[in-house]
């Protein structure tokens, strides 16, 4: 955290200088272990291994906060008798196909209930309510779980509150987790006994009625084939722990930059619409009524997805949107299957043609294979770049590495290529969404240089324009182009358009298009217009919320008055759940929000997360929907049973409950099933994307080291906005490489001397720094070591190198489908690569030796 | 990595980043920071070991010049002044030359600052330089035209050249000796260590310098006081180096190490010699080769004072370079400190 | 009688400044330096200091290399196989000096493009295949921001023969462009390295003469704290009112110590050190020339008039020596 969000790293320093204690898990030892108090290196890949552990060592000894879990978890909730576990299936949950590499969910389900996914899952369903069901949409519904949402729940599961019921959750999870043992995290992960249980008991004597415990974590998590199922393992030890809704508890997702959280909120996905309503998928004469059917009658908040989908639709189309034409729903696109990034590179790739637009983003050098993705934008009509710098993304065709090795031709690409200067934050006015989903706003201090010009300005002006063109047009698929709301005051010499007029549309309007305050003001008969629902009430009294900057000593702790965090400014989520089922604070030093009988409301130091005047004895009539359905003792109020979910009925495409696989690139085979992999990956094996044998399989030697991709504090992501720059360049000049000493005197690298890394996909050479911060572990016998490999570099810029990327297999998590960068295997020479053709030979030489084949790492790896 | 061990400063790190020399000193440990300079070597280049000879052969010269005028050495003084005149002008030259911004070399004139070797030395020059000038330019009375000679002109300038003359033979010893407080005066280990005997040796070396000009462009009739100033130069010399580096204790070590080790080495061996045969020069029954010899000896001493002032002078930055002159006399002197305070 | 006083702590005050504000300065807290740098890189943007160099030192993080004329602020990087405090680590090595095994230090640059090293053939043995008995080996990161001391009594300030770096009304020390000739007397007066002849393209900003940390001279003026404290995350760089500064130091230190930080002490605080105190301090966790700072500083100005004496002593003996010469027979 300390390297890559310095800023944030203030407030840790400070916990820290008020007695909390920090323990930093990293392979390597960074600039937060070197002011932690304690660090524990681990075998990149293995987290769940550590935290499934952790979970364990909470269950068998009691150490869950257990009035919290039976009262706000479904762990007393009892699951079908179809459902079978890992512990049956060697590796496997119940409803595996082999086939298609699929989990069908339905076995999953509770018991005496019928669930559906969550947000941005429903729709998926669709296909089991309706008889509509095409592979295609199965996979594209995949696992795109985003943002808060829960089940649709008919009838009540049944529960069994003692949790002594074999098939209720809590039961299930502690059979599953028995066998995640300090033994085996010595074994897998490379952490000894001893260090594992200081952990342990440090976290479960800082959580509890008095104490909590928060968690931090980035991509290290996410990016692995198995990452959303690492951030549900935390989630669960956190709910277990009673760490949820409470203040000093919770789980941060450190994003990845500025406003990545923005992003996903009113979002730059395929698969989901502002607000985490799901994209409609493209089923036969399907209308916005059976678009929602999907939540008929559901509980909790989802209930109410009528009203945020109208007052969405009515915000893009205004009158043109009306009760008669569905509110425009069929101008929505559909989805026709998995529109991912990497699923686009590969028809890009395969298909070819077709336009791309970059904006802020240097796939050639950013993403993995980078190769791959060069190739994609190699065989396409038109490429649109939006960057601060020239980036390898703009280049790529000129001096990119395939040129080198002879691959491309720079007179046989047909793509034609666009780079359009864009303008930095300090040249604009526009918010940031932080990782509390807290809204800041930040005001234009220049004008931007030359043809530099913002995003806003860039698609405004581009859709007016595109507008004009079509005037007239009688063409139906015009229509919803030509029928958009695109008036917004422009200012400025370079007619830039008001950012606060966007704000004020995501915020919404009521029928006298007055500004909303409130979501919960949001109605479903076309009266209310709002951009993105969770956002409602950022422009409240028509007042930027986001704007607001009174320093933290003019106001209380919580510091409601410094910006404006979704939903409702509501600081903590689920807060409800910082008192007890009665309503009183669990305890004093803990208090948060609590009900106050005398004025029949809730109350406390943030906005309460839950219907002010809900009472806590209050019990949901029969047949109550939406938050009338939920009880004034659930606290989480986006599911519709209002319960953390230890175990997931729906929602996830690789198991309801985390179990640990081997990345798709291991040294070793899973010592914890015959299933080495997690079943349900998604692989793309291609000429240029060819995966390397794992654990005993022949072959595996020749790539006998694990290398993991990170940031330094010095540079930003992909380079674009610090290579280019002098102040920043001369702090980290070169690409380089990390390695232990032992790693060094076992291949004879040395110190600032020359290595090049290898793998199935392509080999890059790296100036070499050996430390000890780069320790080798001891690993099923034998000692594995760990290279480090920040990703920032590229051919361009002042600082420059070869691009960590390359080296980097395609392999998807099924659930987001984000690439596994954080733990793949890989050999390391001495000495520089090979240069032009030669590159090609020597790293089909590394295939050879290893026996790689289209098939290898594919197969659904049983032993 | 691991960046700062204890180390010998000799050995391990420093030898593995092949910089400087195995130190012939018994090796303290020390700490570093990468092995790298904790206070920086001056920017100066070969303009300023320059000037610091020529300071002190112009020094010495006037000093010569004027004596050689009050006990009629017509010769002698005209040499001895002559000179005077070029090294000090080669010394402004250097001193102008040395700056980063030559066109601002009178802002130094716009102040007075006693803390500032600099400055007072910047003053001394120009108190010095003109009077050593004026002395030099009245020995053209000899060439002026006859009429010339007895006008005011004629009449006045061998006195105001004598007036000049002595004026600049008071100065020209602090001429010779500032220069070694200009260098003692700095962070620089080697020269800071210095400072209570560079003087004895700058004066020393200037003695030597002035006296071996005078051998070189004087008649051995009247050679004889330049002989002397040569010889006691030349020994003053080499007695104060020898008193200064037995007090140096680790920062004498760059006076021996490189090339300024070198050079020091070949300065002495020169200084010696030159005193030799100067001395040798003055012994009549050499008979016709004392002419010769004395010239000789003469180069030699010049040649030993130019070779003394750039020895000192990389001695000092090759000191600076090295963290362990800093770090083990700062060390030394704590440890003192401490023993004072606790002597259990 | 060195120019500077020796009155200590307000020095601004002693130099006849008509009720100056009182004297400031920074507290670096190098214990809660994280090494973010943008310490560094606030400092040249503000002060529009020119880029150093790129150059991959293998000086850890490192790759600024030292406080010069072209960079005011600069972070340190120590790996050290000493234990933090209470901190626990759990880096496996058997001892090993990382340097020794790499070959050794240094900034040279690499091998050309073009000088290819043979890569060999990989093995199909996978290596390490028994487990070496790693031991937990103590280790710890340091890092600190170090910057001009302002000092008390100020070598560099004393030697200036032009008085382009002068002491200003917050008790600092600044260097004045148009007055410096470059003279460069200042840099190997400077006690810890410091201040630096600016080397480059003569016409550029600033070249050929010395440079150095200005304590922000101009956003002091306007009532700013120093851009390099004001970017600071962690606050271990502090900027205040010397004295208040001095108080914080003392209880930072306490505690530490009081937490096992053993190795925790202050530098640069104390008014009666070779330097006067500076006017800006550290908490460092060892030894200053861990960090590259001299462990006991003295102002060369100190010893000037013994200096002084030393000299006139030898000019008169140089005199007297020159008459002595002359004595006895007039001519041969």
């Amino acid at each position: 955290m300390a390297e890559c969000h310095p800023v944030g790293f203030q407030w840790v320093m400070e916990a820290k200088a008020k007695g909390a204690k920090v323990i930093h898990v990293d392979p390597r030892f960074t600039r937060t272990s070197a002011v932690a108090d304690l660090h524990v290196p681990l075998r990149a890949g293995s987290d769940i291994a550590f935290l499934g552990a952790l979970v364990n060592h909470v269950l068998s000894e009691g150490k869950e906060f257990r009035d919290y879990v039976v009262a706000y978890t479904n762990a007393a909730t009892l699951v079908s008798e179809d459902f079978r576990d890992t512990e049956d299936l060697d590796g496997l949950f119940s409803g595996y196909d082999p086939e298609k590499k699929l989990y069908d969910p339905s076995s999953w389900q509770y018991e005496g209930s019928e669930a559906a996914a969550a947000a941005g899952h429903r729709d998926a369903q669709y296909s089991e309510r309706t008889d509509d069901s095409s592979e295609g949409q199965k996979r594209a519904a995949g696992g795109q779980s985003h943002g808060s949402g829960g089940p649709s729940v008919n009838g009540d599961p049944e529960r069994d509150e003692t949790l002594q019921h074999p098939r209720c959750v809590f039961q299930i999870l502690k059979r599953h987790f028995a066998r995640y043992t300090p033994e085996l995290v010595e074994e897998v992960c490379g952490i000894p006994r001893e260090l594992f249980t200081e952990v342990a008991e440090a976290l479960t004597a800082n959580s509890g009625r008095e104490r909590t415990t928060a968690f931090v974590y980035a991509v290290g998590w996410t990016h692995h084939t198995v990452g959303v199922q690492y951030i549900r393992t935390a989630a669960i030890l956190q709910a277990l722990l009673g760490n949820i809704g409470r203040p000093g508890g919770g789980i941060m997702a450190l994003r990845g930059h500025a406003s990545i959280q923005g992003s996903t909120d009113i979002p730059t996905l395929f698969n989901i619409l502002p607000g985490y309503i799901p994209m409609p998928h493209a089923h036969q004469h399907e209308d916005l009524a059976s678009f929602v059917e999907a939540d008929a009658g559901t509980k909790g908040y989802w209930g109410n997805m009528p009203a945020y989908t109208v007052s969405l639709l009515k915000s893009w189309w205004g009158d043109k949107a009306t009760v008669e034409n569905d509110y425009c729903f069929d101008y929505l696109p559909r989805l026709t299957g998995d529109h991912g990034t990497y699923n686009t590179v590969m028809r890009q790739i395969d298909e070819g043609g077709g336009g791309y637009f970059v904006v802020g983003e240097n796939p050639a050098v950013g993403s993995a294979n980078a190769k791959m993705q060069r190739k994609g934008m190699a065989n396409l009509d038109w490429l649109v770049v939006r960057d601060f710098s020239m980036i390898e993304s703009a280049t790529w065709w000129l001096d990119g590495p395939e040129i080198e090795t002879g691959e491309m031709r720079t007179e046989d690409i047909g793509t034609e290529v666009f780079f359009l200067p864009a303008a930095a934050h300090t040249e604009k006015n526009g918010s940031f969404t932080n990782t509390q989903r807290m809204l800041q706003w930040h005001h234009q201090a220049i004008e931007p240089a030359g043809d530099a010009r913002s995003e806003l300005w860039f698609y405004y002006h581009l859709g007016r324009i595109i507008r004009q063109k079509l005037a007239g047009s009688t063409d139906p698929r015009d229509r919803p182009l030509l029928d958009l709301t695109w008036e917004y005051p422009t200012e400025g010499s370079l007619a830039e358009p008001s950012a606060e007029a966007v704000l004020s549309e995501i915020n919404g309007r009521d029928a006298e298009g007055k500004p909303l305050s409130a979501y919960t003001a949001l109605k479903d008969d076309g009266s209310t217009s709002c951009g993105c629902w969770i956002y409602c009430g950022v422009y409240a009294d028509g007042v930027n919320q986001a704007d607001r900057r009174k320093p933290g000593q003019e106001q209380s702790w919580v510091a409601p008055e410094w910006g404006w965090a979704w939903p409702a400014n509501r600081r903590i989520l689920y807060n409800r759940a910082s008192a007890d089922p009665d309503g009183k604070p669990w305890s004093e030093r803990k208090a948060y929000v609590w009900w106050d009988e005398g004025q029949e409301k809730w109350t406390g130091h943030d906005v309460p997360d839950f219907q002010p005047t809900k009472r806590p004895d209050y019990s949901p009539p029969e047949g109550a929907t939406a938050e009338d359905a939920i009880a004034g003792t659930d606290p989480f109020i986006m599911q519709s049973d209002g319960k953390a979910w230890l175990f997931a009925p729906a929602g996830l495409t690789d198991g309801p409950m985390p179990a640990h696989y081997e990345p798709e690139e291991s040294p070793f085979e899973n010592a914890f099933y015959g299933q080495q992999s997690n079943p349900a990956r998604q692989t793309l094996s291609r000429p240029d994307n060819r995966y390397h044998p794992s654990g005993d399989q022949p072959g595996s030697a020749v790539f006998p080291y694990v290398f993991t991709t990170y940031r330094l504090t010095e540079h930003h992501t992909a380079g674009g906005m610090s290579r280019f720059q002098s102040y920043l360049s001369e702090l980290q000049p070169e690409f380089f490489c990390e390695i232990s000493p032992e790693l060094a005197a076992e291949r004879g690298l040395e110190h600032l001397g020359w290595a090049t890394i290898v793998t199935a996909r392509t080999a890059i050479e790296a100036r070499v720094l050996v430390t000890e911060r780069m320790t080798p572990l001891t690993v099923r016998g034998r000692t594995v070591h760990q290279i480090g490999l920040p990703y920032h570099w590229g051919p361009n810029g002042l600082s420059t190198g070869d691009a960590a990327n390359e080296l980097v297999s395609i392999a998807l998590d099924p659930n987001v489908h984000i690439q596994e960068t954080k733990a793949a295997t890989c050999d390391i020479q001495p000495g520089r690569r090979p240069r032009g053709p030669e590159l090609l030979e020597y790293v089909a030489g590394y295939r050879r030796r290893a026996g790689i084949g289209e098939l290898t790492g594919t197969e659904a790896n049983r032993r | 990595m691991t960046a700062t061990e204890t180390r010998t400063a000799g050995g391990g790190r420093r030898r593995r980043r092949g910089r400087g020399e195995r130190s012939m000193v018994p090796e303290a440990t020390f700490t570093s920071y990468y092995g790298r300079p904790i206070v920086k070597a001056s920017p100066w280049t070969a303009d300023i070991p320059a000037y610091l000879f020529l300071g002190g052969l112009a020094g010495g010269s006037s000093l010569l010049g004027a004596g050689a005028d009050l006990t009629g050495r017509p010769a002698l003084r005209r040499s001895a002044r002559l000179t005077a005149l070029g090294a000090i002008g080669g010394s402004f030259y250097a001193l102008v030359h040395d700056l980063g911004r030559p066109a601002r070399f009178h802002h130094m004139l716009r102040v007075a600052k006693v803390s500032s070797p600099m400055s007072v030395g910047t003053w001394i020059l120009t108190a010095y330089g003109p009077m050593a000038g004026l002395a030099a330019v009245s020995e053209a009375t000899g060439c002026l035209p006859r009429r010339w000679r007895d006008s005011l002109l004629g009449r006045w300038l061998p006195g105001a050249g004598r007036g000049a003359g002595l004026l600049a033979a008071g100065l020209g010893p602090a001429v010779a000796s500032y220069t070694a407080v200009l260098i003692a005066d700095t962070a620089t280990p080697t020269w800071h260590a210095a400072r209570r005997d560079l003087p004895f040796v700058f004066v020393g070396s200037a003695a030597a310098a002035a006296g071996g000009a005078g051998l070189m462009f004087s008649p051995t009739e009247e050679a004889a006081p330049a002989r002397r100033l040569a010889v006691v130069g030349a020994a003053a010399d080499l007695i104060a180096s020898r008193t200064m580096e037995s007090g140096m204790g680790v920062t004498a070590e760059p006076l021996h190490t490189g090339r300024p080790g070198k050079l020091l080495m070949t300065a002495k061996a020169l200084t010696g010699l030159g005193a030799a045969l100067a001395a040798l020069g003055g012994v009549p029954a050499v008979g016709q080769r004392r002419r010769g010899l004395s010239a000789a000896g003469g180069g030699c001493l010049l040649a030993g004072s130019v070779c003394t002032r750039f020895g000192l002078f990389g001695a000092g930055q090759q000191s600076a370079e090295d963290p362990r002159y800093t770090v083990v006399p700062q060390r030394e002197r704590l440890e003192g400190r401490d023993q004072a305070h606790n002597p259990a | 009688m060195t120019a500077t006083t020796r009155t200590g702590s307000a020095p601004a005050a002693d130099l006849g400044y008509d009720q100056p504000p009182p004297r400031k300065g920074f507290f670096t807290d190098t214990s809660i330096c994280i090494g973010c740098k943008a310490c560094e890189v606030a400092c040249k943007e503000w002060n529009m200091v020119p880029e150093d160099g790129l150059v991959l030192s293998g000086m850890s993080y490192d790759n600024t290399q030292g406080l010069g004329a072209s960079t005011w602020r600069h972070v340190a990087f120590i790996e050290q196989p000493k234990s933090l405090g209470t901190q626990e680590t759990d880096l496996q090595h058997e001892g090993v000096d990382a340097l020794a095994l790499a070959g050794g230090l240094t900034t040279s640059p690499p091998p050309s493009t073009r000088a290819q090293v043979d890569l060999g053939m990989p093995g199909t043995v996978l290596p390490g295949a028994e487990a070496a008995v790693g031991t937990a080996t103590p280790f710890r990161w340091l890092m600190e921001s170090d910057v001009c001391k302002h000092c008390t009594h100020a070598a560099c300030l004393d030697v200036c023969p032009t008085g382009a770096l002068f002491r200003t009304e917050f008790g600092t020390v600044v260097v004045q462009d148009d007055v410096c000739n470059g003279c460069g007397y200042c840099v190997p007066a400077c006690p810890y390295g410091v201040i630096e002849k600016r080397e480059g393209p003569s016409g550029n900003d600033a070249v050929g003469l010395a440079q150095k940390c200005t304590l922000c001279y101009d956003r002091l003026k306007g009532d700013l704290e120093p851009a390099c404290a004001k970017a600071c995350p962690t606050k271990s760089i502090q900027f205040g009112d010397l004295d208040d500064l001095r108080e914080r130091a003392q209880v930072r230190v306490d505690q530490l110590v009081a937490a096992g930080e053993t190795g925790a002490r202050l530098y640069g605080h104390d008014p009666d050190d070779g330097v006067g105190g500076t006017g800006a301090m550290f908490l460092l966790l060892d030894e200053p020339e861990v960090y590259g700072l001299p462990p006991d500083p003295v102002v060369t100005t100190r010893d000037l008039p013994g200096m002084w004496r030393r000299a006139a002593l030898a000019a008169v003996t140089m005199l007297a020596g020159g008459i002595a010469v002359f004595a006895g027979r007039s001519s041969q």
